[in-house]
């Protein structure tokens, strides 16, 4: 009796049980679930515009193909004036934002002069006025011909959004001009959209989106095996291996321009020479690495991947794996062993710290992988895995000695703008530090100014060659991104500039 | 009990200055500078330099010094005002609603399930001690109460979402995504209520008055509701409050876990981001649930409890 009667909480429990799962998965509507790690952290285009980009909410006036060259995008066409200061962009015709009005000049040049004030590429570019010139075409005037501009314009942050967005020069709401409007935000996990019944271009074929923010890339795989997502962006490596192995998801995969970098502090005395920079470069098994770590060939032989077609040279010596000649290197330079192993110079031991980010859960692995084969060549690496912030601070007050990062090259789809912000005169937070080398520098600059694609191939060798020998940055890996995608979704892509999360392509399976 | 609600009161006052106090202290000792924090937090860390910082510092005004800006912040305190997310820019009182109710619901969910499922075990264990049910639980709640809430939340995952393919792995938005976070917690909440349950329940058994309800002749249903319950209820009840901060602690990582946009999830981000307003308001929270659940149970072991009730004190 008394066992009975007690019994009953568990049934009611098992009943609670049954009704919740009586009811059918989320994934099996007609929404396409989303799920990827960056969360919406707010309305303005410099800090979520990447996300409302790659949910087609937003366009840019200029688009980029899958090599990285501009397209058309909200600008048809443009022209540049014969001393290369003057752009003229000419808009598509009939745009409507989603709150209906009309996409003219003035909204985009008010757009841009936002854009311009706030943390963003746009706003290290010589602009000297962005205005309207008639109701279809904004002109922009810089102080000095500018050839990244296009690229530049193509930046997520360059978003263009509908006047009624603004609030002096703070985002109130979302009204974009893209093929999918935003009909709820629920900062900072989720967003939900609709297919756009005005859209100027070619309709997508899906009707509705949702994007989620999952942080934990274990969630991520999860999700997408258990059916409750259906496109789940950046898998780690180990739930790849594993998705792999079943039919439950189709995995896409595609070689991105974002790099593992091992930044160095040039200014530091025991790195200064670079007889010292290429033994840490040789002390480092790439590709073993690659393989036990990230789980793919995807061992650097240079600054950029293959991928990065312009900005590869498949005729570069690659960067190879040898402790030996790492050692004799630094014996060179007068490095002793000491008593522990660790080299010695004039009583001090070869010792850095080196500074990386958990946001990219590999980072770490890696820098425990390097603190190993490090010491096989008598170099004494600590690890300060902090916030990824610490890098940018550490560069800027000088005390930074070596940095574990993931550099996206693709910020803007030409490399060349964060190449100029991160290797430009004085270094950058992402790139090189106290790092001299005026023809390198001479090579940038052209770069900017030089339309010919000729002679810019030729800067762009020039510039890689120079890395590839300074070494102010040391390669280590490149990276692929993949997503897994529902078996019922046809059509899906994968960006390798990580602007789309290709939406507009998608279609449900018959 | 007036008296005890009138001390839960004055409690709950100074909750708020030490923790208002100490997470501000805290949050600017951490190491690092504040403005590259923020701005990281803004902008994500491809997007984070030092052209950024140096709009965030000018902006935020992350000059001043220490002492007005934390004056400030208890001005606007008194005047209920929680000022606005560094990272976000939304008022912190509307991101918190927000975020706490999932929270509560959430951490409500969790309860209720542990209730259904650790007391009732522990009193059916404590009422045969050393018998198979006992022992088995005594296993369970062991294994469940030393692994990481993580990998009891995973296990839940795989067998629910990828084996029985019942439930959804993670989220938020539709009712049976509580499920799997909730039973995360309650199994944690359960794996110890059971063993002061069963406790409980065997102390109460062994007692002259249970004794003689027996031997007088009541049946094991009737000694059981009439002497049994009540007397077991109270250290349960008790037990409760204690769980509170093991729910505290235990919605961070579950929140991570299961994507569930509540509080916790917020205040682990505040603090990577260096969000100040936001890590005070969520903290102060968290403490004012404590002291506002404590005076819940207070007044239920009163109602409970006649004892309490005659003596007129706490």
């Amino acid at each position: 009796m008394l066992k009975r009667s007690l019994a009953l909480p568990f049934l009611s429990a098992a009943a609670l049980l049954m009704l919740s799962t009586a009811s059918l998965s989320a994934a099996q509507d007609d929404v396409v679930d989303i799920v990827a790690p960056f969360e919406i952290t707010g309305l303005d285009p410099a800090k979520s515009g990447d996300i409302f980009l790659r949910m087609r909410i937003v366009e840019t006036l200029v688009e980029a193909d899958k090599t990285g060259n501009p397209t058309a995008a909200l600008a048809k066409s443009w022209s540049v004036s014969e001393d290369g200061k003057t752009w003229r962009f000419k808009l598509q015709d009939g745009v409507v934002f989603h709150d209906g009005s009309k996409l003219t000049a003035g909204a985009v040049a008010q757009s841009l002069t936002v854009a311009r004030a706030k943390p963003g590429l746009l706003g290290k570019a010589p602009i000297e006025a962005i205005s309207a010139d008639g109701a279809d075409t904004v002109v922009i005037t810089l102080s000095k011909p500018f050839v990244p501009l296009l690229a530049f314009l193509a930046e997520s942050r360059a978003q263009i959004l509908a006047p009624a967005s603004y609030e002096g020069s703070d985002v109130k709401t979302v009204i974009g001009t893209g093929p999918f409007r935003l009909t709820s935000l629920e900062a900072p996990q989720a967003l939900s959209v609709e297919r756009f019944a005005n859209y100027w271009g070619e309709k997508p074929s899906i009707e509705k989106a949702a994007y989620h923010s999952v942080s934990r890339a274990e969630t991520r795989a999860l999700m997408a095996e258990s059916g409750d997502a259906d496109y789940v962006f950046n898998l780690d490596p180990a739930s790849r291996t594993r998705l792999a192995k079943g039919d439950k998801v189709k995995l896409l995969s595609v070689s991105i321009p974002r790099s593992v970098l091992l930044k160095v502090n040039i200014g530091k005395p025991v790195l200064a020479d670079v007889k010292a920079r290429e033994a840490l470069s040789l002390a480092i098994d790439r590709e073993g690495l690659a393989l036990a770590i990230l789980r793919y060939p995807a061992a650097a032989t240079q600054l950029f991947p293959p991928s990065l077609a312009i900005w590869h040279d498949a005729n570069l010596a690659p960067l190879g794996y040898d402790p030996d000649k790492a050692k004799a290197l630094l014996a060179e330079l007068g490095w002793t062993p000491g008593a522990d192993g660790i080299l010695q110079k004039d009583g001090k031991p070869f010792a850095l710290t080196l500074t990386t980010y958990p946001d990219r859960p590999e980072l770490p692995l890696i820098a425990a992988v390097l603190q190993d084969q490090m010491k096989e060549i008598g170099v004494a690496l600590t690890i300060n895995s902090t916030n990824s912030s610490e890098i940018p601070a550490k560069h800027q007050d000088g005390t930074l000695e070596l940095a574990l990062m993931a550099r996206n090259f693709a910020l803007v789809p030409d490399p060349i703008g964060t190449m100029l912000s991160d290797y430009g005169p004085k270094g950058g937070d992402w790139g090189a530090m106290n790092w001299v080398n005026p023809g390198f520098e001479q090579a940038l600059d052209d770069l900017t100014r030089i339309a010919d694609p000729e002679a810019g191939a030729a800067l762009r060798a020039k510039a890689v060659a120079a890395i590839q020998s300074d070494l102010p940055v040391i390669p280590i890996a490149w990276y692929q991104q993949t997503v897994a995608v529902s078996p019922r979704l046809e059509g899906a892509t994968i960006d390798p500039f990580e602007r789309s999360f290709g939406l507009e392509t998608m279609r449900w399976a018959k | 009990m007036m008296k005890t609600l009138l001390n839960r009161l004055i409690q709950a006052v100074l909750v708020a200055l030490m923790v208002g106090m100490l997470t501000f202290v805290m949050a600017r000792s951490l190491p690092g500078d504040m403005a590259y924090r923020i701005a990281a937090g803004r902008y994500g860390y491809d997007l984070v330099d030092q052209a950024a910082a140096a709009k965030v510092a000018a902006e935020l005004d992350l000059h001043q010094s220490a002492f007005t800006a934390f004056s400030q912040w208890i001005m606007d305190l008194a005047r209920l005002d929680f000022g606005v997310s560094l990272i976000s820019g939304a008022p912190v009182m509307e991101e918190i609603t927000q975020q706490l109710g999932n929270t509560l619901e959430l951490a409500i969910a969790a309860l209720l399930l542990s209730l259904l499922i650790g007391p009732p075990l522990g009193i059916l264990a404590g009422l045969r001690p050393g018998g198979w049910l006992d022992r088995t639980l005594m296993l369970i709640s062991t294994a469940l109460r030393a692994l990481p809430q993580f990998v009891v939340g995973l296990g839940l995952i795989i067998l629910f979402s990828l084996t029985l393919n019942l439930l959804p792995a993670a989220g938020h938005g539709q009712s049976q995504h509580l499920f799997l976070p909730a039973l995360t917690l309650a199994l944690g909440l359960a794996a110890v209520s059971n063993r002061v349950a069963r406790d409980a329940m065997l102390s109460v058994q062994q007692t002259a008055y249970y004794s003689f309800g027996r031997t007088k002749g009541l049946s094991d249903w009737q000694v059981f509701t009439r002497h049994g319950l009540r007397n077991v209820a109270v250290p349960i009840i008790t037990y409760l409050g204690i769980q509170f901060i093991y729910l505290v602690e235990s919605v961070v990582v579950v929140e991570t876990l299961f994507a569930w946009p509540g509080i916790g999830h917020a205040l682990v981000h505040a603090v990577f981001g260096r969000d100040i307003p936001m890590i005070q308001a969520t903290a102060l929270m968290m403490g004012l649930i404590f002291v506002g659940l404590n005076g819940l149970v207070d007044a239920l072991c009163h109602l409970v409890d006649p004892r309490r009730r005659a003596h007129g004190s706490a």
